[in-house]
């Protein structure tokens, strides 16, 4: 297998210019197959036949859930390839993918905080799913945290690294034990592991609205990643004439 | 290999005995803790002894991650961190004998402390030795996962908090199952299975986090 374009990679001038060419095809993506399925999903797929329509928040809760947690796994992926082939732009994606998971992990608890009223009747449930993703929101903050107060940018770096590789060898663990947990303290009243077998015209927007948010968090991410690219490159001559570009275009 | 680790053991264990304030602090501020409860929840003794093994652990909890922030402070800030480092010896054994050091005299102390703790929250005495049991195989992990956040944020000029705010959700598994064994103990239900669970945790995390530890300890070095 050629492995030129992940040496390339290495090269915040040739990131720069790819992902420029690949950032209007994920934006333009994200934003159809969002409108489309939030369509779908908003006015087409059947009422649940016990929910009614209050299930219809599924399609931006378990997209965001989805997100949060894959989110967390790059961040250890992007980490281990910093570290292991110090190579410059992992680690600029592991700082700049932090914030976006932490705002998914915040919109998924949020959407499941307004579906739980209705269904459960309560805003909120020491369930063990609900737990372990209030504890994924409080990793994400330990790691924006540890990026911020460390001022050298190639150690915060590092350092983020290191703490997400620690963190996604602890999911797991976090995971099973709250799991354990709760079967310990309160036996289960009720399970939203289990979801019923879902029709086509429900599940079909659902698979649309979840290809759509990792498209704009690929197309988000990317913007980040590229202004950070330009901020730590300010001193070379490309980036600087990059720079120079932009400001004559907007003005 | 082994000689490292002893001469760092008994330098660790000399430092450690010219403060014996630094080592008496942790086992106050755990008494204190515990002693807090029944004056927020109230003196009923049957709730007490509810709570206590919650109680217990997440005080141990508190008082190792404040034991921890000066873990490698004095070694960064006289330069023996750059040492080490430097030095031909392997860091990951270093780190371990400076870690161990840490836990003889900070978890081993509050694990003998506790029971005297336990018995005022009124927990019957046949259930002291599985509390026992169960905060000795959990401190550990506890000194270890906060010397890695101690490694990353040895530098920083206030790294109090954020060291907080970094270890404390990883220190979530032991929580569970170090209260969770005591819970089932009181219940009278057999332990064997919880206890087994914390040892491979133990175990794990006296393979893997030393690893991380130095490669913290070299990025704040490096710094």
């Amino acid at each position: 297998m050629n492995w030129t374009w992940f040496h390339k990679l290495g090269s915040p001038k040739w990131f720069y210019e790819i992902s420029g060419r690949w950032l209007p095809w994920l934006s333009v993506s994200a934003v159809l197959l969002i409108v489309v399925g939030a369509v779908m999903g908003l006015a087409y797929a059947p009422p649940d036949y016990q929910q009614g329509n209050s299930f219809r928040i599924i399609y931006i809760h378990v997209p965001a859930a989805f997100l949060a947690q894959s989110t967390y796994i790059s961040l250890a992926i992007a980490g281990v390839v910093g570290l292991v082939w110090k190579m410059k732009i992992a680690d600029v994606a592991v700082q700049q993918a932090a914030p976006i998971g932490a705002w998914m992990t915040v919109i998924a608890l949020v959407t499941g905080a307004v579906w739980g009223k209705p269904t459960w009747g309560a805003w909120w449930v020491w369930d063990a799913r609900l737990t372990a993703m209030l504890i994924l929101l409080f990793l994400y903050f330990g790691i924006i945290a540890l990026g911020h107060a460390i001022s050298n940018r190639e150690s915060s770096a590092k350092a983020c690294a290191i703490l997400a590789i620690v963190g996604v060898v602890n999911i797991p663990i976090i995971k099973y034990s709250v799991d354990w947990w709760n079967t310990l303290h309160q036996p289960a009243t009720f399970t939203i592991t289990e979801k019923p077998a879902m029709p086509m015209e429900m599940w079909l927007p659902l698979l649309i609205m979840t290809i759509g948010f990792y498209c704009f968090f690929a197309a988000v991410l990317l913007m980040r990643m590229r202004l950070e690219v330009l901020r730590r490159e300010s001193r070379t001559r490309w980036a600087q004439a990059e720079v120079a570009r932009q400001i004559g275009r907007s003005a | 290999m082994s000689n490292v680790f002893t001469l760092m053991l008994l330098r660790e264990t000399r430092l450690m005995f010219r403060r014996p304030a630094e080592l008496v602090n942790p086992l106050v501020f755990f008494a204190i803790v515990i002693a807090l409860f029944p004056l927020a929840v109230g003196p009923e003794s049957q709730l007490l002894q509810t709570l206590s093994p919650g109680l217990l652990w997440v005080a141990a909890l508190l008082a190792v991650l404040l034991s921890l922030d000066g873990l490698f402070r004095s070694d960064f800030e006289d330069g023996s961190l750059e040492q080490w480092v430097v030095s031909p010896h392997p860091l990951v054994v270093l780190v371990l004998a400076k870690v161990l050091a840490h836990w003889l005299y900070c978890g081993l102390a509050l694990v003998m402390l506790s029971p005297l703790l336990a018995l005022m929250l009124g927990m019957p005495l046949d259930r002291i030795p599985t509390l026992l049991l169960s905060l000795l195989l959990g401190t550990p992990v506890l000194s270890l996962l906060g010397a890695v956040g101690a490694a990353l944020t040895v530098g920083l000029k206030r790294g109090g908090i954020l060291l907080a705010l970094l270890i404390l959700p990883l220190y979530i598994p032991v929580l569970i199952l170090g209260s969770g064994v005591i819970q089932a103990a009181l219940q009278g239900l057999p332990t064997t299975g919880y206890l087994l669970w914390m040892a491979s945790l133990t175990m794990l995390t006296v393979t893997l986090a030393p690893f991380a530890i130095a490669a913290g300890l070299r990025i704040s070095v490096g710094e």
